[in-house]
C-alpha cells in the first residue's frame, strides 16, 4: 500500500497543475452548493432577525417592500414620504412610542439615516469610539462606513449634493463625526446617523444665516450716517459651527416636516392590536406595515430564486463532474503505455486499478479537504456576505 | 528435465483477431548464454518473447524457464514468476514518465507482488546503478535523459531482481552506434555477473558477434516445415 501511495503522490506531483486543475473543480462542485446555501440560510436569517425585531413600520401608503426595505436596510428605493405627524399620531396614541426615520441621502455613497436617539436604544447601538449624537450637524458612523469613509470622532463628512440643483433645497452639509458604533453585523455598520433635524437641514427645511438685523452693538458701531440696509445675499451657512448654531432655525409647522417612515414600538401585544386596526381604515392615507410578513414575502420570491441557482449549480455541477470524467478517463488512455509496462514486468492489474484509485482517492480526498476549508469560510463569512448581498440589494 | 534455463517444446500461438500463425517446435537457452533471434519484421519475435515472459499464454505447448513451465501456470502466478526470474529490456524503454531514474530502476519491487524492496535491494540498485554509470543522474525524469542514459536506466531494472533470463526486445534499436555497443556490452557484463542468460531480439547484424548463438527466426518454421 505504502508503495501504491508513493507512486501515487509521484504521479500527482509530477502532473501538479492537472492535479491542481481537477482539485480545484471538484472542490469548486462539493463546495458550491453547500456555500449558496450557506449564504441563502445567512441572508435568510439576518433578513428575518432584523425584520423580526422591529414590531411595526408606519409611512405613506405605497409599496410595503419599499417601505420595509429602506426603514430596515436603508435602500435606495425610498417609500412616498410622509410626515412627522406620523410619528405624533402614534405617540399622541398612547398604544406605541415612535422613531421617526429620515431616509434618502446619502455622504460619499453611504445612506444618512435622521433619527432619534431613541432608535439607538432600540437597535442596541452603542459607541465604540467618541460620543453619541447631542447636537444639530453632527454625525455618527456605523462601524462599517467609518472604516470605509477612513473617518473617526472629529473628522467631517459632506452630504452628497443630491439636491445641488434643487433651488428649494440646500447645499451639501458639512457634518462633524463625533462617533463610531459598535459593528453589529447589520445595516446600521454602513450608515451614517444625524439627528433627524440635522436631515431636516440637508432638506433644506431647515437653515442658518447672518442676522439680517444688526445687534445694539454693531448698530452703536455702525455709521449712523448712512441708511441702514439689509443685504439681499443671503449666504446660508453649509457647515453648523458652534459660532452659528444659534442661527438655524425651521420654518413651517414641525409636524409637516418630511419623513421616511415611523418605527412603532407598541407597548404590548394587545396596543399592538389596537394600532394595526387604526391604520386599516381605507380612507387614511399612511399605511402600517408588519416588517416580518413583508420580508418573509420577499423571502418565499428568494427562495425560487434560490430553487433556480441550485438548478443552474445542479446543472454546472454535472457538467463540470462529466469534464472531471473526461480528464480521469483521457488520463487513463494516456496511462495505458505505462499500464502494458507495469503489467509486462510483473504488477497485477489490481495493482494498477488500486493505483489508479489511490491516486483519484488523494485527489478526490483533497478536493474536499479544499471544500470543506471553502465551507468553513463560508461560515465565517456567511453572515457578513448576507449582510453585504442584502445592502447591494438594497441599493 | 534438461538443463536449460528457457525449453520451448511444440510452442504454437496466434492472435486471435488474426495475423500471423507463431510455430516453435523447439527452442533452448543454456543458462548464461546469450543468444540473438533475428527476422523479418512482423514474423512474431517480440510474440516470442512475450510468450516466454508469460505475458501470452500459447495456445499448445510448453513453455519452460528456470525449471517452470510458464504456460500451466495462472495469469497471476505468471505475474508473480515474470517479476521474480525474467529481465525486459525494451527498445522504447518503457520508463514512467513521473519517476526519477532511481525509482524506474526500483519500479519493479514496487509493484510487483512478493517482491520486497529492502536495503540489500536499493544496495544492489545502486551498485548497478554504477556499474551502468549513471549514478550521478539518479535523481533525473525521464524527460532530462539521453537515450542511451534511458536504456541504462532500463537494462538497471532489468536486472535488479537477479533474474533468470533478462529478454531484450530490439534494445539498442533507438540507440546510435557507439550507445549500441556499450549498452550490449553493459547487458552482457552484469548478466553474466548475476548468472543470467540473455535473449535478444534484433535487427543489427553488426552486433551479432557479441553473441554465443545466433537463431534465425525462419529456422522455427522450417523446422516445423521438416
Amino acid at each position: 500500500m505504502i508503495d501504491t501511495l508513493r507512486l501515487a503522490l509521484a504521479y500527482i506531483r509530477f502532473h501538479a497543475v492537472k492535479s491542481a486543475v481537477l482539485v480545484v473543480t471538484l472542490a469548486a462542485i462539493l463546495a458550491v452548493p453547500v456555500g449558496v446555501s450557506r449564504l441563502m440560510a445567512a441572508a435568510e436569517e439576518s433578513l428575518l432577525a432584523r425584520a423580526e425585531a422591529t414590531p411595526f413600520l408606519i409611512g405613506a401608503r405605497g409599496s410595503r417592500l419599499d417601505l420595509a426595505m429602506s426603514a430596515l436596510y436603508f435602500s435606495d428605493d425610498l417609500p412616498e414620504p410622509t410626515t412627522m405627524a406620523a410619528a405624533d399620531a402614534v405617540w399622541d396614541s398612547d398604544l406605541a412610542a415612535a422613531i421617526p426615520l429620515h431616509l434618502g441621502f446619502s455622504a460619499r455613497g453611504l445612506p444618512i439615516v435622521g433619527t432619534t436617539l431613541d432608535y439607538f436604544d432600540f437597535r442596541s447601538l452603542s459607541v465604540a469610539q467618541g460620543r453619541g449624537l447631542a447636537l444639530l450637524g453632527e454625525a455618527v458612523l456605523g462601524a462599517e462606513a467609518a472604516q470605509r469613509l477612513s473617518l473617526g470622532p472629529g473628522s467631517r463628512l459632506v452630504s452628497s449634493p443630491d439636491n445641488l440643483f434643487d433651488l428649494s433645497g440646500a447645499y451639501p452639509l458639512a457634518m462633524t463625526v463625533v462617533g463610531v458604533l459598535t459593528p453589529k453585523g447589520t445595516a446600521d455598520d454602513r450608515a451614517v446617523f444625524v439627528d433627524v433635524k440635522t436631515a431636516w437641514v440637508i432638506a433644506g427645511v431647515g437653515h442658518g444665516h447672518d442676522d439680517v438685523v444688526p445687534t445694539e452693538a454693531e448698530l452703536a458701531a455702525a455709521d449712523t450716517s448712512a441708511p441702514l440696509q439689509a443685504d439681499p445675499a443671503i449666504v446660508e451657512f453649509t457647515e453648523i459651527t458652534p459660532e452659528n448654531i444659534e442661527s438655524f432655525h425651521f420654518h413651517g409647522e414641525p409636524s409637516r416636516f418630511p419623513i421616511s417612515a415611523v418605527i412603532a414600538l407598541p407597548y404590548d401585544a394587545r396596543a399592538g392590536a389596537i394600532l394595526q386596526g387604526r391604520y386599516l381604515e381605507p380612507d387614511r392615507n399612511d399605511q402600517i406595515a408588519v416588517p416580518r410578513e413583508v420580508i418573509a414575502g420577499l423571502l418565499s420570491q428568494l427562495f425560487r430564486i434560490k430553487s433556480l441557482i441550485d438548478a443552474v449549480v445542479v446543472t454546472v455541477g454535472a457538467a463540470a463532474l462529466l469534464a472531471v470524467g473526461l480528464a480521469v478517463y483521457l488520463s487513463l488512455q494516456l496511462r495505458r503505455p505505462e499500464m502494458a509496462t507495469a503489467f509486462k514486468l510483473g504488477g497485477r492489474r489490481a495493482l494498477i486499478a488500486r493505483l489508479v484509485a489511490v491516486e483519484s482517492g488523494l485527489l478526490l480526498g483533497a478536493a474536499i479537504a479544499l471544500a470543506a476549508a471553502i465551507a468553513i469560510g463560508f461560515e465565517y463569512v456567511a453572515a457578513d456576505a448576507a449582510v453585504w448581498l442584502i445592502a447591494q440589494a438594497a441599493a | 528435465m534438461t538443463q536449460a534455463i528457457v525449453q520451448l517444446r511444440d510452442l504454437a500461438f496466434a492472435y486471435p483477431k488474426g495475423g500471423f500463425h507463431l510455430e516453435v517446435p523447439a527452442f533452448h537457452l543454456a543458462p548464461g548464454e546469450r543468444v540473438a533471434v533475428v527476422g523479418p519484421s512482423g514474423t512474431g519475435k517480440t510474440t516470442l518473447l512475450h510468450l516466454i515472459a508469460g505475458i501470452l499464454k500459447p495456445h499448445r505447448g510448453e513453455v519452460w524457464v528456470a525449471g517452470q513451465n510458464v504456460a500451466s501456470l495462472s495469469d497471476s502466478r505468471r505475474r508473480s514468476f515474470r517479476a521474480a526470474h525474467i529481465g525486459f529490456v525494451f527498445q522504447d524503454f518503457e520508463l514512467i514518465d513521473y519517476l526519477s531514474a532511481w525509482e524506474n530502476i526500483l519500479y519493479p519491487y514496487r509493484i510487483a507482488p512478493g517482491m520486497v524492496l529492502d536495503e540489500s535491494v536499493r544496495a544492489r540498485a545502486h551498485a548497478l546503478a554504477v556499474a551502468a554509470g549513471i549514478d550521478g543522474i539518479l535523481h533525473r525524469r525521464p524527460d532530462r535523459l539521453s537515450q542511451g542514459e534511458k536504456q541504462r536506466v532500463s537494462v538497471c531494472r532489468a536486472l535488479l531482481a537477479k533474474p533468470a533470463v533478462v529478454l531484450a526486445d530490439e534494445a539498442t534499436g533507438n540507440l546510435d552506434p557507439e550507445n549500441k555497443q556499450r549498452i550490449l556490452d553493459l547487458l552482457f557484463e552484469r548478466a553474466a555477473k548475476s548468472g543470467a542468460s540473455v535473449l535478444a531480439v534484433t535487427h543489427d547484424h553488426a552486433l551479432l558477434a557479441g553473441f554465443d548463438r545466433v537463431v534465425d527466426f525462419a529456422d522455427f518454421r522450417q523446422a516445423r516445415a521438416a
